[in-house]
């Protein structure tokens, strides 16, 4: 590992690192973190085999590298220099890839994406219409690089934003670059990076701490997952940049062990960085120090919260606190502490390599720059996506996501998790900022961009929200502890048949409550989906309630399967799949559910090929 | 009879976070890793040599989902219930494995095979409704596919 001694020596090596690439060199970019659930190690396996075997190991480069974005088609691999993108990759399509594309240098029609309006086979990534409206500037470099080597990164500009604000820019002039950005925090509230950064500089205090969240626990939210697993650099260097600007010497990652491969990742990062001489005690021959440790989180959702996650770094239960005073003023261990999201550090190179006005002339007039939502739920195309802010929700939804498979109906778009609130039909001509969503009772959130159709149960998706943060609640004020267990008890009688009118009376009464006096955001924003959903579906509540019917087909007690004997073949499948026994009948002939012994698992309903079960 | 545990596989845990501020729940983690849980014995053997208190120490493994006081299976079956599985049918799978383990979430099967536990997204969400078993994952299970993915691990 190359050390490096001085700026000069740093700017140096990464100009040769940067002349020494070469554009026409053939590569082989697997995504090796997201698709590795879906088979992606056998597939590179099946590369390194193939081009041993021709004799191609010299003039091709296999690269493992981090989320390309279109998960939906895992395992993904571009081939470059051409990038011809290959989707839905296994083992034994590799030999005819290798042939068409490395030795013949020629796209293979089989394994392109399809349009699927014209189905003409698109050789190139760029021009996939998932990939055509985003705009990479967090992601930049997933996909395009080995996250576990520093040199890649190093090779796209990486680190030279850091000499740039080390050599030639003021802690002050650095957080002024940041202000007129416009960045606003990623991790959900929204609140403008550049002022949360000048508190921390002007707070008294000779040691002070910078904290990256990356406790990303909103569930259908993998965004900071993507950008540690596939550039956890551009982490570091927004770290670093920050450090520099407020004045701090020490710096933690807290990122959620249920994330292994990022916390490999940015472990390795810190490693390399540290003997590269990025990071640690005069750093490039300064009098900057800076060092970063690694904390994993325990699995609480709450700790993602700012004052709960410091707890957890100091060893005690997660469990938040008053403020003021603030973590900027007095955080972790008492010492003045810059707390940011994943993204919002990731931002922080390209903004002060390429200046605020770049940054600011993206997005809207109150929220600049890109946001990565996670699209996920039910849509065609799950995965992740960079748009410029102020994109509409119904372009990324159907342009970009695809649309809604077996061509249902859209019927909400959840954004914000379990803090968040949904968004129907007719407000999907929405630009995404932070500022519409708040008008529309939603939030931006971090990125989680969960789409629902017709069979989702609107009381059921908000059942489920307050069970979660039920259970994740800390317990230590009581309108959160409590206020969350009693929506919740409400909304389990409704989705059972039993809930009445004034129940949505009651709801309506603790939401605000339990909004204005919980501690923490998570109580403060508990009620949200409850409101939200309130709002927009008042209709689906009242049909469960009223009529005791679930419109979309889910909540259990309010639903019957029932076998249609007019297209039951007798085919039997369902008969030899149900656990409970409960459906007969003789092969070839109508079969018959005993609705006394259904438990209604749906089992039978998802086994049938002939489509004679429904639910009434 | 049961075997007294080894202690000693504690004692270069405690120094190697030496010195090192909040200290406590990195070394509950790798105790953890090392016993598969965390019985009693290990706990009072943390709390003597970091000086913290048992009803700290206890205030902090029952706080954090990660820690289990009781010994899990063989293997570790996390059935996700995040938003993007739960519209996707996460609660038919769970059920469906409940059924066919005879246990519900948070406890291990008879003969010590599987512990079953649910999780709140592994940020796989193209693969809703997810499981992992251990270290793998299955995606877009149904009820039926859930029971067949265990059949790898009996």
């Amino acid at each position: 590992m190359k050390r490096l001694f001085s700026i000069e020596g740093f700017l140096g090596f990464q100009k040769t690192l940067f002349e020494n690439r070469d554009p026409q060199r053939l590569r082989v970019r697997i995504c090796m973190t997201g698709c590795r659930a879906y088979g992606a190690e056998e597939v590179r396996k099946a590369f390194k085999t193939t081009i041993d075997e021709k004799g191609l190991a010299e003039k091709v480069d296999i690269l493992e590298t981090g989320c390309h974005g279109f998960c939906a088609r895992a395992p993904v691999v571009t081939i470059d220099p051409q990038g011809f993108f290959y989707q839905q990759i296994s083992p034994r399509d590799v030999p005819q890839i290798v042939q068409t594309s490395l030795i013949k240098g020629k796209p293979s029609e089989k394994f392109l994406y399809k349009d699927p309006q014209t189905e003409y086979p698109i050789p190139l990534e760029k021009d996939v219409s998932f990939y055509r409206q985003q705009m990479k500037i967090v992601l930049r470099n997933c996909g395009q690089i080995d996250p576990t080597r520093i040199e890649d990164y190093i090779a796209r500009d990486g680190y030279l934003a850091f000499a740039k604000a080390l050599s030639s820019m003021s802690p002050e002039e650095v957080i002024e670059e940041v202000v007129r950005s416009g960045l606003r925090g990623r991790g959900g509230a929204g609140f403008p990076t550049g002022n949360k950064w000048k508190f921390a500089r002007n707070a008294q205090g000779d040691l002070k701490y910078i904290i990256c969240n990356a406790d990303e626990g909103d569930p259908g939210a993998f965004m900071d997952r993507a950008v540690l697993e596939g550039d956890p650099h551009t982490v570091l260097e927004g770290m670093l940049i920050a450090a520099y600007a407020i004045g701090a010497s020490k710096g933690y990652v807290y990122v959620r062990a249920e994330y292994p491969i990022a916390v490999n990742h940015i472990k390795k990062a810190v490693d390399d960085a540290k003997a590269m001489g990025l990071l640690g005690q005069n750093i490039l021959g300064t009098h900057f120090d800076f060092e970063v440790k690694i904390k994993e989180g325990a699995g609480a959702f709450v700790c993602g919260e700012e004052t709960a996650l410091i707890a957890s770094i100091e060893g005690r239960r997660g469990m938040p606190r008053t403020r003021p005073p603030f973590p900027a003023i007095a955080g972790l261990w008492g010492k003045p502490t810059n707390i940011n999201n994943v993204e919002t550090f990731a931002n922080i190179p390209p903004i002060i390599h390429k200046g605020a006005n770049f940054y600011a002339s993206l997005g809207t007039e109150k929220s600049k720059g890109t946001k990565i939502f996670a699209l996920a739920g039910k849509i065609n195309n799950t995965g992740l996506v960079e748009v410029p802010m102020g994109i509409t929700l119904e372009r990324i939804i159907f342009d970009i996501g695809g649309g809604i498979p077996e061509g249902k109906k859209f019927k909400a778009a959840q954004t914000g998790g379990p803090s968040g609130g949904c968004i129907p039909a007719s407000l999907l001509h929405l630009p995404i900022d932070y500022d519409s969503l708040a008008a529309a009772g939603a939030i931006m959130g971090s990125g989680g961009l969960i789409i629902t159709d017709e069979n989702t149960c609107i009381v059921d998706m908000a059942k489920f929200f307050l069970t979660f943060t039920q259970n994740e609640s800390c317990g230590r004020c009581v309108p959160c502890r409590l206020g969350t267990k009693r929506m919740l008890e409400i909304l389990q009688r409704i989705t059972e048949g039993t809930g009445e009118l004034s129940d949505l009376e009651t709801l309506k009464e603790l939401a605000p409550m339990i909004k204005d006096t919980s501690l923490c955001g998570l109580g403060q924003t508990a009620p949200n989906p409850v409101l939200t959903t309130l709002n927009y579906f008042l209709d689906e509540y009242k049909v469960h309630i009223e009529e005791k019917r679930c419109p979309a087909g889910v909540c259990k007690a309010l639903i019957r399967y029932q076998i249609n004997p007019e297209t039951c073949t007798g085919c039997g499948v369902c008969r030899k799949a149900c656990p409970q026994k409960a459906i007969n009948g003789r092969a070839k002939e109508p079969h018959i559910l005993d609705q006394s012994l259904c438990i209604k698992c749906g089992i039978c309903f998802n086994e049938c090929k002939f489509d004679a079960i429904k639910i009434i | 009879m049961v075997e007294a545990l080894d202690l000693s596989r504690l004692d270069n845990l405690f120094e190697k976070h030496q010195g090192e501020d909040g200290a406590l729940i990195p070394v509950l983690q790798e105790a953890q890793n090392i016993y598969g849980y965390l019985p009693e014995e290990v706990l009072c053997y943390i709390s003597r040599m970091l000086k913290v208190p048992m009803s700290k120490i206890y205030g902090v493994v029952t706080f954090y989902a990660q820690f289990y006081l009781n010994p899990r299976g063989r293997h570790i079956i996390k059935s996700c219930q995040g938003t993007a599985c739960h519209v996707r049918g996460a609660k038919g799978v769970l059920e469906s494995l409940t059924r066919e383990l005879k246990v519900e979430p948070g406890e291990t099967t008879k003969d010590l095979n599987f512990f079953l536990e649910t999780v709140t997204c592994v940020g796989t969400c193209f693969l809703a409704p997810v499981i992992m078993i251990d270290k793998d994952y299955f995606g877009k299970l149904t009820p039926k596919r859930a029971v067949v993915a265990l059949k790898k691990y009996i």
